[in-house]
């Protein structure tokens, strides 16, 4: 399978490839292309342009910054998977990290990359937003910042305008026990329902594929920060998720699992 | 677009389209067959060549992408002599193929798990082996031939 044409340009600097962005409003962003080039190859996206931002250097990274770490947009999963500070300071990214596809998709995928196309089946835009990650974003006029719970929009949507690049994430640490739970049929499938818990003073718990977009799980969290025990919150997890149907699972059995997970991952909590 | 690379050591170039696959280039410009196309989805694993010395499924890497770096094909252990490498022969001495179609994909991520662990545990090995499908052998050959490589080559990668 080909994807349709495209012109390739590729950017030395997040400056020049914001600039080409703004030249072709039907240019996309390449980093490591493991969701994006799938998508082409299906055409089901057929962009005129590709602006390749693989090759810019001083975005991969992981480094403290006060008590958030900061991720460049272009650490692939396997730098994430290895990196002992994370491991250290937020556990559950290098778990996530380390689950995703298999380990040549993680020589090759990145954390921006994943982040940016909004995938509500993919683990770590979930894992961001129970983390209360921020996004640094780089448009023509400059940068701001958008927090997880404002980041993902709709399916493959998000708060990213067609000229802006997403650079960095920040997390907090703190979050020092966590649970995560793959559902999925082969090791290196797509997670059927996945959860992500994690915890400090307190738990947030978010869901992967129980919606078009990631989702937090908000009836379990206002659930155990109201006292309930584990059972009762888990109890309620499908409450005001919008799960699919597709051949892996119904959406009854959707929701049965996200209360299964739920109870699973928050157990493994301690 | 122009697009120039180091294969096997070798420095090759071609005008290519930009959406042109890596897997495509290796086969259709260079002529080199080794590297199959399975699944061409990012699933089975049989198109893995090693970028910059890690694994990837060249049938989701643009040739563009891999210009100026360094891919490593399956046509690439053997030396010039014919004489395999340590962990082809480790494939041939566990009997770790059957129709063959998976094994250059099986035998280039093998590459990556040895160099990317000092030690090797049969776990270990079966976790880096997860993006390549085979519908011969039941993979226990294959684990085998793996652990058997590391033994005999051990820390040299
Ligand atoms: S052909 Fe590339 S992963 Fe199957
Ligand atoms: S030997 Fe036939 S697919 Fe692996």
């Amino acid at each position: 399978m080909y994807p349709s044409s495209f012109e390739y340009a590729r950017a030395a600097t997040v400056a020049e490839a914001i600039t080409m962005l703004s030249s072709d409003e039907d240019a996309k962003v390449l980093a490591g292309g493991h969701s994006l080039i799938p998508l082409m190859k299906l055409r089901l996206a057929s962009p005129s342009m590709l602006v390749d931002i693989g090759r810019i250097s001083d975005l991969s990274y992981v480094r403290k910054d006060g008590d958030q770490i900061a991720i460049g947009a272009l650490t692939r999963h396997r730098d994430l998977e290895t990196s002992e500070l994370l491991a250290r300071e937020v556990p559950v990214l290098s778990r996530v990290a380390g689950q995703i596809g298999d380990p040549s998709v993680r020589h090759a995928g990145t954390i921006g990359g994943s982040t940016a196309h909004g995938d509500g089946a993919a683990d770590l835009p979930a894992a961001l937003l129970a983390l209360g990650a921020t996004m640094v974003v780089q448009g023509p006029s400059g940068n701001r910042t958008v927090p997880a719970a404002e980041f993902f929009k709709g399916f493959l949507e998000t708060a990213l305008a067609p000229d802006e690049i997403l650079t960095e994430i920040r997390v907090p640490t703190g979050f020092s026990k966590f649970g995560f739970q793959k559902f999925n049929r082969r090791a290196q499938d797509w997670a059927i329902v996945g959860v992500v818990a994690v915890r400090s003073d307190r738990t947030n718990v978010s869901f992967i594929n129980m919606g078009p977009t990631p989702l937090r799980a908000s009836a379990v969290e206002e659930r155990l920060a109201a006292g309930a025990s584990v059972e009762e919150a888990a109890s309620v997890a499908d409450e005001g998720t919008s799960p699919s149907a597709d051949i892996n699972a119904s959406v009854d059995y959707r929701r049965h699992l996200a209360r299964v997970l739920v109870q699973r991952a928050l157990s493994e909590l301690g | 677009m122009r697009v120039e690379l180091t294969v096997n050591g070798q420095n090759k170039a071609a005008d290519v389209e930009p959406r042109t696959l890596l897997v495509h280039l290796l086969r259709e410009d260079f002529g080199m067959t080794g590297t199959n196309v399975g699944c061409d989805t990012s699933s089975c694993g049989a198109c893995t060549v090693l970028l910059d010395g890690e694994s990837v499924k060249s049938c989701t890497v643009l040739a563009a992408q891999a210009d100026g770096r360094s891919v490593t094909t399956i046509e690439g252990l053997a030396s010039a002599d014919g004489t395999l490498h340590p962990l082809q022969r480790a494939f041939q001495e566990n009997h770790a193929l059957q129709c063959g179609y998976c094994t250059p994909g099986m035998v280039m991520v093998s590459m990556s798990i040895l160099a990317e662990n000092d030690t090797l545990d049969e776990a270990t090995v079966r976790e880096g082996l997860e993006g390549n499908l085979c519908r011969c052998t039941g993979y226990h050959n294959i684990v085998k031939a793996v652990l058997a490589a590391k033994e005999e080559m051990g820390a040299e990668l």
